[in-house]
């Protein structure tokens, strides 16, 4: 075992390699732009320079001149599309503003024209030929600026029921021994995965063929049939690799069915990668929020209330919102809490799914205020978490499936060195730096959705694994495979898994950290009616008694291990029994509480996760504790990250080493929300300042120099047949929070407003 | 980008000849439409941005190796300008008698950035003002002259607060030509009338009314090579920024110095990150001749330099962090062991 590959502990699953681990390296895996096509016209999109207003005309008279031009789109002779129904609206699309309409402009980067070349220089060339006149009007940008109206997200966000709350805060806040209020606020951020937003689009007849990177096929293939007013059945979306995505591929965005459009029209495969500062606009961002948390605690540290107020921005055409105090007004127990989250439009472009969407700005601001509360209160912020540990969330009084916070920080801090720091803030240092340590809670919570998948197995013990999940770099192929080994019984390599296509079995949006969960219980229960064939081959004549159950493994824990018979099921006699080669099986899984229509609705492409807060009878976390040590040089204010740890526990762990890795990738994506990425707006234009890698900043080696990732033991029985909690997005959540609790520890100032800045820094 | 002829020029010659037709149409050397390609890392980003439209360009590196070498003879450094910005970074030599030089390289940019980029172009590189790299943007003095500045009133944190006009705020955004100036560098200029040589202070120029007009290059010029008289093993650069690599200076300092018995018998002080072009503080190291160093010194220098800066909306923080650069970067200088 090597610090990437972890031993495992109790109930979790072998560290073997990434099934696509030689493909990625050697360059084989084939990315959704990497698809071949026969004569692609190139597209490159002109997008508007203006927020708000409209476009009087167009000169591309220079554009049309450049050789190899092929056509140019625009509102004036676009093909009319049918409306995209917002995702959280029972739709597909990220968005409603469907560009190409009409003249209007209601955000910078809308696309306004696609020019289509015979290579990809001439479209961009033609691109930069064309010449735009614009009616400008000032347009809303953010928080800041005049003429904003606040609405309350409930009402106007379905998946936004409710604010929660209990007891009387009021009161309680009132007459509470020790008190904290403060605001903060959180940035925009970008994702900017590595791999753009491409789409590749061929049509066969009737039929086509999208490649396109994607968190979700089966809504991408029914959302771009929608627009286009065709059959589901006639269109197929492939990407077998996608190269990192974190929201930003999760719903449908309007350019492809744009590109679709075009492509038909021309009767020729049509291939559009958008460039790096396009992306900022053509996808979804995580939009800036703000923020009051109000705790009241007993000097014991007993919290007797605790609010929080949370603001959002949202585009004008769309109610987006994240809505973390669901999350937060459960993380602690507490007996009078209150809650209001308020959506504030602008002239931007709709915000979408940011890894840890809701965890990341709201436990920002809980998490910062516990430090507020326990530096107040002279107690060790770990001492604070643990007095108000439960085992209820206090809204609903529901019990958590299973919440091992307190073992991830005592783990945490043992192996961190949490007993050398000195409580008193300003009082470590070396040399010209000043040392923090800073620590703060991370949660996720644990969702499913239904899926369904095929599985075939040989009398070889070949078996062949389909299931139209997703590969973002998480390690899908991985797990499914290890999934469908373990249940088969046969060597894990000699599992083929086939993943990325909607023509397979559908699998739910690979998002909320649901994929593993969903994936895996999916195929564990269908490799199982395969075991069960098998199994009344070998004894025709029994039912499914408590024997058979223990010989093809019906009824088995969660977690899968007690699957295992004494007596391993012989494959080759049942195959000789049955006197067949190949079976296969089919099955459709659904999570417990998921709703009636959850089958018909997957195959729509659409989603019915469940689990989080909304459980039915419990709630479902994964729960972890960061630690960051920060130091800060009291001369240049500049500050250095030396180490991050995190403790973590999340149910069953399918693979030690994938986990690792994506929580170490979590890790450091909380300290660049911390430190590094802010998308900067021009007040003035409502655009986006930074829009390239090199301007948004992330972290790049040398501001990492170690993270530590610790896996504990979970075995929870209440979730789900693998007893997977997920933690794609655990490790990105509070990490924020450690790293400017650790500011504070450091340099005794607070800084509430996101990123850190040295020049927040004041001494 | 637009579509461009490309040819290679076998030698300087040849380079020149290329170039000469560069001339024409009285443009600025950054307007000229055949531009010379050593590294290409601003120049290709630039056209890939649409921010240059060269007609052509000239490839000049087979100019390496001749131009490209690196000598420390009777106590001068000459550097040619084809010269890799990493090779030299690593050379002994230079990180042993002037320090200064390879600090500033090797906090420069990225490896991979390093490998390509030759001196001659990194101390040509152009701003990365935001919205000069933007041509959605109409209004940049310096991309489209007389259009305004969008950064004036913008977001502009990373903008110059020493060196500015009210025609243009941008950065000067390189490392290696604070070390060049505050050693008194000079700089050969090869051009169809032969080479010149000229200080580098006057190679850079501030915006004016003229932000447009960057250098004292003329069209068809080319610089050969640098030259540092003297070594400067006391000498230090001091970067700091958004995060540890890969990433400009909001503030850094060039520092040399020259200390006997805790005196500073010379000084030489050079700012960047805070200035439109290579910035020498003359005043400061004037305040630091003939003076016994202390912190106390170190601070008043650090107010000296700065005296005159004129901050925008976003970018006050940069006089105060400067001042503290350039104290800290003095006192690393004065405590480095050589």
């Amino acid at each position: 075992m090597t610090t990437a590959a972890p031993a495992p502990k109790a109930n979790m699953g072998q560290p073997i390699p990434r099934y696509d681990a030689v493909a990625k390296v050697t360059g084989r895996a084939q990315y959704a732009s990497d698809m071949p096509l026969r004569d692609p016209a190139y597209a490159y999109l002109v997008t508007s320079a203006i927020a708000k207003g409209r476009i009087d005309s167009f000169d591309l008279s220079e554009a049309q001149k450049v050789r190899g031009v092929v056509d140019i789109v625009t509102h004036e002779n676009a093909e009319r599309l049918e409306p995209a129904k917002f995702f959280s609206d029972g739709g597909y699309a990220s968005t409603t503003n469907q560009p190409l309409r009409t003249a209007e402009i209601a955000e910078e980067g809308q696309i306004i024209a696609v020019v289509l070349a015979d290579t990809y220089e001439a479209a961009r060339e033609a691109a930069h030929r064309v010449k735009v006149s614009y009616t400008a009007a000032t347009p809303t940008t953010s928080f800041h600026s005049a003429g904003t109206i606040a609405a309350r997200a409930k009402g106007q966000v379905k998946r936004f029921k409710d604010d929660p709350k209990v007891g009387d805060f009021n009161t309680a806040f009132e007459e509470a021994e020790v008190k904290i209020t403060a605001e903060y606020e959180t940035p925009p951020q970008h994702h900017n995965p590595m791999e753009l937003f491409t789409t590749s689009v061929a049509w066969n007849g009737d039929s086509l063929t999208i490649y396109e990177p994607s968190q979700f096929v089966y809504g991408l293939k029914n959302g771009v049939a929608t627009q286009l007013g065709i059959d589901p059945d006639q269109v197929r979306v492939i990407n077998p690799y996608v190269g990192g995505a974190f929201g930003s591929k999760g719903s449908m965005t309007p350019r492809t069915a744009i590109i679709a459009s075009i492509s038909r029209r021309l009767r020729r495969p049509v291939k559009l990668v958008a460039t790096r500062d396009q992306g900022f606009n053509v996808s979804t961002y995580r939009a800036e929020t703000r923020h009051r948390v109000d705790l009241g605690a007993r000097r014991d540290g007993k919290l007797t209330a605790l609010r929080h107020e949370g603001w959002e921005i949202s585009s004008r055409a769309d109610a987006y919102c994240v809505g973390g105090t669901r999350t937060t007004t459960r993380m602690y127990d507490c007996p009078n809490v209150d809650s209001a989250v308020w959506i504030v439009r602008a002239d931007r472009n709709t915000p979408g799914f940011m890894r840890s969407p809701p965890e990341v700005p709201y436990m920002f601001a809980l998490e910062s205020a516990m430090d507020e509360l326990a530096h107040q209160l002279k107690m060790d912020p770990i001492e604070l978490r643990r007095v108000n540990d439960t085992t209820r969330e206090p809204i609903g009084g529901k019990p958590y499936t299973s919440r091992s916070l307190m073992a991830c920080f005592d783990e945490g801090a043992k192996a961190f060195g949490w007993a050398q720091r000195n409580r008193q803030p300003r009082s470590m240092s070396d040399g010209d730096w000043l040392i923090g340590y800073g620590c703060a809670t991370t949660c996720y919570p644990t969702q499913m959705a239904p899926a369904a998948a095929r599985v075939r197995l040989r009398h070889d013990g070949r078996a062949r694994v389909e299931i139209a999940g997703h590969e973002l770099g998480t390690g899908a192929y991985t797990v499914i495979a290890q999934a469908a080994a373990t249940r088969l019984d046969v060597p894990v390599e000699k599992v083929t898994v086939v993943i990325g296509d909607s023509d397979l079995p559908p699998a739910p949006v690979a998002g909320g950290s649901n994929s593993t969960a969903s994936t895996c219980s999916t195929v564990m229960m269908v490799c199982d009616q395969v075991r069960q064939r098998l199994f009344k081959a070998l004894m025709p004549n029994e039912s499914l008694s408590d024997k058979a159950k223990e010989t093809v493994g019906v009824g088995q824990t969660p977690s899968g291990r007690a699957a295992r018979s004494d007596q391993p099921l012989d494959r080759e006699k049942a195959f000789d029994a049955l006197g067949v080669n190949v079976i296969e099986e089919y099955g459709e899984w659904k999570p417990e509480g998921a709703p009636q229509d959850s089958f018909r609705a997957m195959h729509s492409g659409l989603v019915r996760i469940v689990g989080g807060p909304d459980f039915s009878g419990r709630i479902a976390y994964a729960f972890g504790a960061d630690f960051v040590e920060v130091r800060v040089n009291r001369f240049t204010h500049e500050v250095r990250v030396p180490r991050v740890l995190g403790a973590f526990a999340a149910g069953h762990i399918m693979n030690p080493r994938t986990a690792r890795s994506q929580l170490m990738g979590g890790l450091i994506w909380g300290v660049a929300s911390a430190l590094h990425e802010a998308t900067e707006l021009d007040e003035r234009y409502a655009r986006y300042v930074n829009d390239n890698l090199a301007d948004y900043l992330v972290p790049v080696n040398a501001d990492i120099p170690q993270v530590d990732v610790i896996l504990l033991s979970e075995d929870d029985a209440h979730i789900n047949p693998a007893g997977v909690k997920g933690l794609g997005e655990l490790g990105n959540v509070g990490t924020n929070a450690a790293l400017s609790n650790a500011i504070f520890h450091a340099t005794g100032q607070r800084i509430r407003t996101l990123p850190v800045r040295l020049e927040k820094i004041e001494a | 980008m637009r579509s461009f002829a490309y040819q290679r020029a076998a030698d300087p010659a040849a380079a020149i000849q290329a170039l000469a037709a560069a001339s024409a149409g009285n443009n600025p050397l950054t307007e000229a439409e055949i531009q010379p390609l050593a590294g290409g890392t601003t120049l290709l980003d630039l056209m890939k941005l649409d921010v240059m439209r060269p007609r052509a360009i000239v490839d000049i590196n087979p100019l390496s190796p001749a131009w490209a070498t690196v000598s420390l003879e009777n106590g001068n450094l000459r550097l040619g300008a084809m010269a890799r910005m990493a090779d030299v970074a690593a050379n002994p030599e230079i990180q042993q008698n002037y320090p200064v030089v390879a600090d500033s390289l090797k906090f420069a940019a990225s490896a991979q950035l390093r490998n390509m980029a030759t001196l001659g172009g990194n101390v040509l590189q152009r701003t990365r003002c935001t919205y000069f790299r933007d041509i959605s943007y109409e209004a940049c003095n310096k991309r489209n002259p007389g259009s305004g500045c969008a950064a004036m009133d913008g977001f502009n944190r990373t903008h110059a607060v020493l060196g500015t006009s009210d025609k243009c705020i941008a950065t000067y955004p390189g490392d290696f030509a604070q070390a060049l100036i505050a050693l008194d560098a000079s700089v050969d200029i090869t051009g169809r009338a032969g080479t010149r040589t000229i200080p580098f202070a006057e190679l850079h120029k501030a915006p004016g009314d003229t932000p447009q007009l960057e250098t004292t290059l003329a069209p068809g010029e080319l610089i050969s090579g640098f030259t540092i008289r003297g070594r400067w093993p006391r000498s230090a650069y001091l970067k700091v920024r958004d995060r540890q690599s890969y990433e400009f200076a909001l503030a850094s300092a060039a520092i040399a110095l020259d200390v006997e018995d805790g005196t500073v018998r010379d000084a030489r002080v050079a700012l960047g990150g805070v200035a439109t072009l290579p910035w020498r503080a003359r005043g400061a190291e004037a305040e630091l001749k003939g003076q016994k160093f202390d912190d106390a010194l170190a601070e008043r220098v650090a107010e000296i330099a700065f005296e005159g800066a004129s901050a925008r909306s976003h970018n006050e923080f940069k006089i105060a962090l400067g001042k503290r650069v350039v104290a800290r970067a003095l006192h690393q200088a004065v405590t480095m062991e050589i």
